[in-house]
Formats: C-alpha cells, sequence, structure tokens
C-alpha cells in the first residue's frame, strides 16, 4: 500500500461524507429499523412470515430475477452488437439506453400500461395468440426489464471496449472456434462486469413502484409486488406492518449491494470499478 | 459468409429488442400527447398548475444538484486519494439509495418527519414547522434517491487517474485548494458534468418516494411526475402525456449532453493512455 | 457544440448562484406565507381541503363559488387548495402532519382515523353538522358498455361465469368498501341475512375480478381506457361522468334492484384551524355545502343532494332505487372495517382461500 500522506484534504472531506452520508442516508434509513425493533423480533416474524407478505415478496423476487436474467442476456448482446459492430443507427441506440434512467417511472408505466393492454399497440397484436401482458406477473416483469435495462449494458460495454483483442486473436491462430472463443476466452473475462450488472438491476427491480402499480393489476397472492404491500399496510394506517416489510426489503437491498461491492474489490484488487450509471 | 448471417442475426435480434422496448413506449409518449392536436398540447402545458409543477421541480433541481455535488466531490476524494478500512461500507452506503425502493425512500422520512409517528415530532410541533407535505420533504426525499449519482461517476474516474498529478502540483508548492481547483478538476470535469446531468434527470422524474411525502397538494406540492398523475386520473389523458412528453424531452436532451461528456472523456482517455 | 467550456464557464457558475440564492429566498418566502392569526382580519386567507378521488370536479367548482360568497359576504379573500387520493391515504397524510382545515372523504371510518393516535378532531364530529355530516350522498351503480352485450341487470349477474368485474381494492380504497358492502349487503338480503351465503357470493364477484386497482379513478380508467372487464361497480357520480366525459354511444349506466347508501363526510380538522385561526372560514366553508349553491353543485356533479328543493329539482337526474345503510345493515363502520377489510379480515379470506 503507498502512502498517500501528501494530498491535504482528507479530514474535511472524509468528515463532510459521513456527516452528509449520516444525515441523509444512515440516519433515515436506520429510522425503519429502530421502528421495526419497537414490534419484537415475534410480532416482526409475524408480519414477515404471513402468507400475504411471503406471496408479495414472492411475486417480487421472482419478477425481479426474471426481469435481470433477461437483462443479462439482451443487455449483453446490445452491449456487443454496439461496441463490436457498425450498423445504421448505432449512435442512437448507445445514446438512448439511459433512457429508464432518465425518464419518470410513472411514466414508464402509463405508456407501458396503454402498449401492452389488449387494446394497445402491443397487446393487440399479442391478444390473438393468447398472450396477456397487462396485469398479469408478465407485465411485471416488461416494466422492470424497462427500467433496470441500462445497468447491464453500461456494466458491460466499458469492460468490453477494453477487452484485448489480441487474446481472441491468439485464441484463433491456436485453432479455436469462434464458440469456444466465446464461452473460454470473451465469457470469463466479462463474467464480473456481468454479475454486477445483473445484481444492479435486480436490486433496482426489487425495489420498482411507480411504474408497476400502473401495469400490474396489484391481485393479491397475484401481482401484489411487496413495494405495493408497504403502502397498502400504511393506508390502514399499520404503521408497524409496513416498516416490517420495509426492514425486510432495506435487508436485502444493503445485502445485495455489500456483496456486489465485496466481489468487485475482491475481482479488481482493490480498485473500485464503476458500477452503474456509467 | 456464415459469420456474416450471424452478425446480421444479432443486429437484428438486438435492434428489435431495443425499439419494442425503448422506442415504442418512448413515441407513444408523444403519440398521446398529439393526439388532440398542437392547441391542446400548448394549453395542458402552460396551465397554472403545470406552471407551478415545473417551478417546483427546477427549485428542488436547484437544491438538490449543487449540493449533491459537492457531496460526490468531497466523497469520491476522501475514498479515492486515501487509503482507510471500511471503504466498502462507505461505497454501500453511497449506493444505498440507489436500491432502496422509492416507496420505503419515502417512509423513512415520514418516520422521521410525521408529527405524529415522527421521531422529531415533539420538535416539529414545537417550533410549528412542516417537513413532509411542504417542499422541504420533497427536497430531502429527492436528495437522498439522487445521493449516488456524482460519487459513483466520480469515483472510478479518479481512482483511474491515481494521484501522481496531484502529488506533483503539491510538491511544486500549490496549496490543496488550487491543485484541486487547476489540476484535479479539469481531469475529471466531464464526468462531473456527466454525474450532474443525472443527477438532474433522476430529481426531475423521481416519483415513487415524492409521491409518499408529496401530500398532493394542487399547486402547492407536486412536482411534474405528481402532476402527470393527477391529470390522469383526471381523465386527461392527453395532457398527461403532453407533461410527459415535456419531461421526456428534457431527458433527451439530457441524455445528449451526457452523450457529448462521455465521448470527451473517452478522448480525454485517449490522451492520457 | 462546446456549451459547457471556455468563456462560458463564468456564465454557468453565475446562473448556478443565482439558482441557489433563488431557492433559498424561496424558502424564506414559503417560511412568511405561513398563516397567522386570520381570524377576523380582512387578510387573504388560504384553506386546505384533503379530499378523496372523484370529488376532483365537484371541489373544483365548488371552491369557486365559495371564495366569491365569501367575499361578498365579509370582503375577505379565500383560497382552497385541493388535494385528492386515495380516501385511507389521504387520512394518512393528516395523521402524519399534512395540515388540512377541512376533510372531505369517503367514508366516516377514515375520518375516525385521523384521531388513532393524537386527537385532532373532536370526537363528536359527526354531530356539528347536519344530516351526520354528510353533506350529499351517492350510491354505487354499474357501469357496462353500450348495448349491454352480457346483460348485466343486477348484482348476481356479476357472479355469473365470463362476466369480467371491475372494481378498486377493499384494502386501500375508500369506494372499493362502500362497492364491496354493497353487493354483499344485496346477497344478505336475498338470502335471508345468512352470513356465509354472503361470503360466498363475495367469492364467486371476487373471482371474476381481473384488476385490483388501488383507486377507485384506477378502475374507471381501466374499464374505460383500456378496455378491459364487462362490467364496473362504480359510484353513482363516477359512472355518470365517465358517461360525460367518453359519451353515452360508449357506456351505459344499469341500476341494480338494491344497492348501499353511500354517506361520504366532512369534518374541520380542530388542531389545524385552532393553529392557523382559520376556524371560523373553515366552518363557513362546509357550511356553505348545505347551502342551496352548494346542494346545486354537487348535484350538477352528479352527488345526491340533501336539501328537498334541490333534489326535487333534479329528481329526474338521480334513479330510484331501493337504499340501505351501513347503520341498518352493518352496524356502523367500525364493525364492518374490523369484520370485513382489516387483515385476516373476510376479504382477505376471500383471497386466502383462493
Amino acid at each position: 500500500m503507498k502512502k498517500k500522506n501528501v494530498i491535504p484534504g482528507f479530514g474535511i472531506t472524509f468528515g463532510f461524507s459521513m456527516l452528509y452520508l449520516s444525515l441523509l442516508v444512515l440516519i433515515p434509513v436506520s429510522m425503519v429499523f429502530f421502528n421495526s425493533s419497537s414490534l419484537g423480533f415475534e410480532k416482526l416474524w409475524e408480519i414477515a412470515s404471513s402468507p400475504r407478505v411471503l406471496s408479495s415478496l414472492k411475486v417480487s423476487f421472482t419478477t425481479a430475477f426474471a426481469a435481470a436474467l433477461i437483462n443479462v442476456f439482451f443487455g449483453f448482446l446490445v452491449a456487443w452488437v454496439i461496441e463490436r459492430y457498425s450498423f445504421p443507427g448505432k449512435k442512437i441506440m448507445d445514446g438512448l439506453i439511459d433512457l429508464p434512467f432518465a425518464l419518470p417511472t410513472a411514466v414508464a408505466g402509463i405508456s407501458l400500461t396503454t402498449l401492452y393492454a389488449p387494446n394497445g399497440w402491443i397487446g393487440r397484436f399479442l391478444e390473438p395468440l393468447g398472450i396477456t401482458v397487462s396485469y398479469t406477473p408478465l407485465g411485471i416483469v416488461v416494466a422492470l426489464i424497462f427500467i433496470s435495462f441500462p445497468f447491464v449494458v453500461r456494466t458491460v460495454q466499458p469492460v468490453l471496449q477494453n477487452f484485448d483483442k489480441e487474446v481472441e486473436e491468439a485464441a484463433s491462430c491456436l485453432g479455436a472456434t469462434k464458440l469456444q472463443i466465446f464461452r473460454k476466452v470473451i465469457l470469463p473475462e466479462m463474467f464480473p462486469a456481468i454479475i454486477t450488472g445483473f445484481a444492479l438491476a435486480f436490486s433496482r427491480a426489487l425495489g420498482e413502484y411507480g411504474s408497476v402499480v400502473f401495469i400490474s393489476g396489484n391481485m393479491p397472492f397475484k401481482t401484489e409486488i411487496a413495494p405495493l404491500l408497504i403502502r397498502t399496510k400504511l393506508e390502514q394506517y399499520d404503521y408497524a406492518g409496513g416498516t416490517a416489510v420495509a426492514a425486510i426489503m432495506l435487508v436485502m437491498s444493503f445485502l445485495i449491494l455489500f456483496s456486489i461491492n465485496y466481489f468487485q474489490w475482491k475481482v479488481s484488487g482493490g480498485k473500485i470499478k464503476r458500477v452503474g450509471g456509467r | 459468409m456464415k459469420d456474416k448471417g450471424f452478425r446480421f442475426i444479432l443486429i437484428v435480434i438486438a435492434l428489435s429488442f431495443f425499439l419494442l422496448l425503448l422506442i415504442v413506449p418512448l413515441l407513444s409518449v408523444f403519440v398521446k400527447a398529439f393526439e388532440k392536436g398542437w392547441g391542446l398540447y400548448y394549453a395542458a402545458i402552460s396551465d397554472p398548475m403545470a406552471i407551478k409543477a415545473i417551478k417546483l421541480t427546477l427549485l428542488t433541481i436547484a437544491v438538490t444538484v449543487p449540493l449533491n455535488t459537492i457531496f460526490g466531490i468531497m466523497a469520491a476524494w476522501s475514498v479515492t486519494k486515501f487509503d482507510f478500512k471500511g471503504k466498502n461500507i462507505i461505497l454501500t452506503l453511497i449506493d444505498l439509495p440507489f436500491a432502496i425502493s422509492p416507496v420505503v425512500a419515502g417512509l423513512i422520512f415520514v418516520l422521521l418527519f410525521s408529527t405524529s409517528h415522527g421521531l422529531f415530532a415533539p420538535l416539529l410541533n414545537e417550533w410549528g414547522l412542516k417537513i413532509i407535505f411542504a417542499t422541504p420533504g420533497i427536497i430531502l426525499a429527492t436528495l437522498f434517491v439522487t445521493v449516488p449519482f456524482v460519487a459513483r461517476e466520480l469515483i472510478p474516474l479518479m481512482e483511474a487517474q491515481g494521484t501522481s498529478e496531484e502529488e506533483a502540483a503539491l510538491t511544486l508548492g500549490a496549496s490543496g485548494w488550487k491543485t484541486f481547483l487547476l489540476v484535479t478538476l479539469p481531469n475529471i470535469k466531464w464526468g462531473l458534468i456527466y454525474g450532474v446531468i443525472l443527477t438532474a434527470a433522476r430529481t426531475a422524474g423521481e416519483f415513487g418516494a415524492v409521491s409518499v411525502v408529496s401530500g398532493h397538494i394542487r399547486g402547492l406540492t407536486n412536482t411534474l411526475p405528481l402532476h402527470i398523475e393527477i391529470l390522469y386520473n383526471e381523465y386527461q389523458f392527453s395532457a398527461a402525456f403532453a407533461v410527459a412528453s415535456l419531461l421526456t424531452v428534457v431527458a433527451i436532451i439530457n441524455l445528449l449532453i451526457k452523450n457529448f461528456a462521455d465521448w470527451k472523456i473517452k478522448s480525454q482517455n485517449k490522451l492520457s493512455n | 457544440m462546446n456549451i459547457f467550456g471556455g468563456k462560458h464557464k463564468k456564465t454557468t457558475l453565475v446562473v448556478v448562484s443565482a439558482l441557489l440564492i433563488a431557492s433559498v429566498l424561496a424558502g424564506c418566502s414559503s417560511g412568511k406565507a405561513a398563516n397567522g392569526n386570520n381570524e377576523t382580519g380582512k387578510e387573504p386567507v388560504t384553506l386546505l381541503n384533503v379530499s378523496y378521488d372523484p370529488t376532483r370536479e365537484l371541489y373544483q367548482e365548488y371552491n369557486i363559488a365559495f371564495s366569491k360568497y365569501w367575499k361578498e359576504k365579509t370582503g375577505q379573500e379565500v383560497t382552497v387548495q385541493q388535494s385528492h387520493g386515495g380516501s385511507g391515504s389521504q387520512a394518512r397524510t393528516v395523521i402524519d402532519g399534512n395540515e388540512a382545515d377541512v376533510v372531505t372523504l369517503a367514508l366516516a371510518y377514515d375520518i375516525d382515523s385521523i384521531n388513532t393516535k393524537d386527537k385532532l378532531i373532536d370526537e363528536n364530529w359527526k354531530e356539528r353538522l347536519p344530516e351526520n355530516s354528510t353533506p350529499y350522498t351517492s350510491t354505487i351503480v354499474f357501469l357496462v358498455r353500450k348495448g349491454n352485450p352480457k346483460n348485466i341487470k343486477d348484482w348476481n349477474d356479476l357472479t355469473k361465469d365470463g362476466v369480467a368485474v371491475i372494481t378498486p381494492n377493499p384494502k386501500t380504497s375508500g369506494g372499493a368498501r362502500w362497492n364491496y358492502l354493497a353487493a354483499l349487503g344485496y346477497a344478505l338480503k336475498n338470502n335471508g341475512n345468512d352470513e356465509k351465503q354472503g361470503e360466498e357470493f363475495l367469492k364467486a364477484m371476487y373471482k371474476n375480478v381481473p384488476v385490483l386497482d388501488s383507486g377507485a379513478r384506477g378502475s374507471t380508467t381501466t374499464f374505460v381506457e383500456r378496455g378491459l372487464g364487462d362490467v364496473l361497480i362504480a359510484w353513482e357520480n363516477e359512472a355518470f361522468l365517465s358517461v360525460k366525459e367518453f359519451g353515452d354511444d360508449k357506456f351505459e349506466i344499469v341500476i341494480p334492484s338494491v344497492s348501499i347508501l353511500a354517506e361520504p363526510p366532512v369534518s374541520v380538522v380542530d388542531s389545524v384551524v385552532d393553529k392557523k385561526g382559520t376556524r371560523k372560514v373553515a366552518e363557513a366553508y362546509l357550511e356553505y355545502l348545505y347551502g342551496e349553491e352548494g346542494q346545486e353543485i354537487a348535484a350538477k356533479n352528479f352527488y345526491r343532494p340533501r336539501n328537498a328543493d334541490v333534489a326535487k329539482k333534479y329528481q329526474a337526474q338521480f334513479p330510484q332505487l331501493e337504499l340501505f345503510t351501513i347503520d341498518e345493515v352493518f352496524g356502523g363502520w367500525d364493525k364492518a372495517q374490523s369484520t370485513h377489510f382489516n387483515d385476516g379480515g373476510v376479504f382477505d379470506q376471500i383471497y386466502e382461500a383462493k
């Protein structure tokens, strides 16, 4: 470890950052635990294990997982196509990838519902095939794919960019087939970025609310997601129940994020890689 | 030949996924917005309530962007220029608002500032202060949601650039502040702009967290996304999409500037390599 | 295209600092705007009316009328601010400190709930105004597509196979609770008050519900705009409004044989008006709702007026049907809420049993 003593300002920058984070993130977030701990463990467990809460968590996790998985596949494909090939519209495509990031989630929800409803632009073609998107778990997945789409692309892209083509060429000289090169050379190198992208997309999708409520139909045990349940509980003046579900989700988010950061730290040997937002 | 075909198929799949998922929803916003003609479009975005919502959104941007920018720079400086234990925890804390459900983000501020259930309820009642259901609450919730953007943009950039340039400047007798302004800042300029733009875009578009703490008072605590929801609920679908298209245009302009910044970063990196 | 570099750096700086200063100033001025004692003065006064979803149009019109009336009577300017949302979540914002001078919600239970933690409203709020503090009433009817293709006539048609029913989630929507109780009331009446049969009826009806939106407005949008469902269970005023907004060539209203008398209550929030010194004008605001002009506006927005003269004038507008009250059939809101809608209540059982 090299010494960095020459550079000034550690005290003030570290102090300010910690103060800011404590005031704005740490204290507010700890309120959830503070409030739910007053319930006592037994009551907390009772709330967490009630069928309604369990099923909403299940809906949230499975749809977020499915969306993140689909995004790994298509996100990688889109990143690959943008970095490796040239075709008309490539620049626009590259530029618009962050759109779900900047577009208000409510707008995304409304326009997706409009599109995928049985009388919508896309829905009317799917209806005869027997596929209903709006108001089914599939609709939730579609909304989640939309809002978490940029993550995989933007984490994979820089790695693909910096990928040493010579390795590929060497492998090709040694007689490896394209598929072999992809599986044995490219994929392992991409793996950390893909995992990071997946985890980010997953944790973002897990908590998404604004776009999902429009398209999901909010059916208990079918399409009711955990963030919606928090709101439902609050609207019945059940603050304790709401915060208990919130606490469960918070722990999940924290664990996912901490493991990404730890994982990245390990993989890069102490260097901090770009995470999201690129 | 086979290779070309494969490439073609990949491009087609990627493009159609992209069209179906991103472009079509985007187009639908504009089609719906202009469905009833320009007159209605103009009326929707020049409505006094819309103007007030725009003003509130701008005010929120004017507060959150500078604050989170200052924080982002400070945090990036302390994390990348020094070695200390527990960096992972700080990084995770910075990322946390990113992964927290917007509903939970709104809820935590209710738990703090509610005048009945809140931690600070006695203080608030004593002093007659209002945080949630007023502008401060909206700003706080937005600040929380947008904490990560600038910091997360700068940290990898500053990490990659190392400390040698700053060290050189300092050895030559420049003050710490001067070193930052003349050496570090030019190096991170584009990354910073990039982060600022993402913060601004997210601030303008935040819905879930703000909707919990806003109280939905027309013309007073309605931001643009909330105004869209209201219009939508009043069966003014075209008007809702008109205001939405305004936000979409802002998003696209943001992305344009961001791409320009991106391109600048890339060319900068090429120079330094 | 260099927008940020070079000469413009200074401009950017100036703009940013100007924005900062502006934001600080705006913060200050909004602080000042907080109401002082407005009880007697001629200073302009602001009221906040926290209401539920379907009353948007009603209060938009009423606020203008009241401001005019108050100005003529006292010379004081009054601006009424509106906030709309699901009845329950609106009540919750008042509990958490949204300073509403008056609340005009979907059901009495929500106004009672405002007192769960701190006593913000006098416990006898119902007695303070005529008719249990409910200045207008409504009922629950059906909205169907033009020509009534599924031939829906009454509540029992909603339990038939192949009929898709749209109604919001009773857990989050006040209107949905009225819908639920109206259906149950019908079932009880036709099955000799057998509760088991009533539950079976509800189970069969909710099996036909493909979407549970979180609010009444959401459900109307689902039915009208998305084209989902064969019948929408809705507030009478929402149904009339939909027909007015979207055209009677698309939808028609079906009146069931029996339905519930929905009585949306209003109240002054005592702790707020005493703090802000707005009691007088807030009380006048609610009282004027009972006056001729207030009743007239309610009727025009498809709420059933209490005033006999106004009711007579608009008689043709409102269909006659048998109406029962929640007190008669379910023993009041508190009881209905705890048996049916609380966690683990009958509504949850309907879904859990599936």
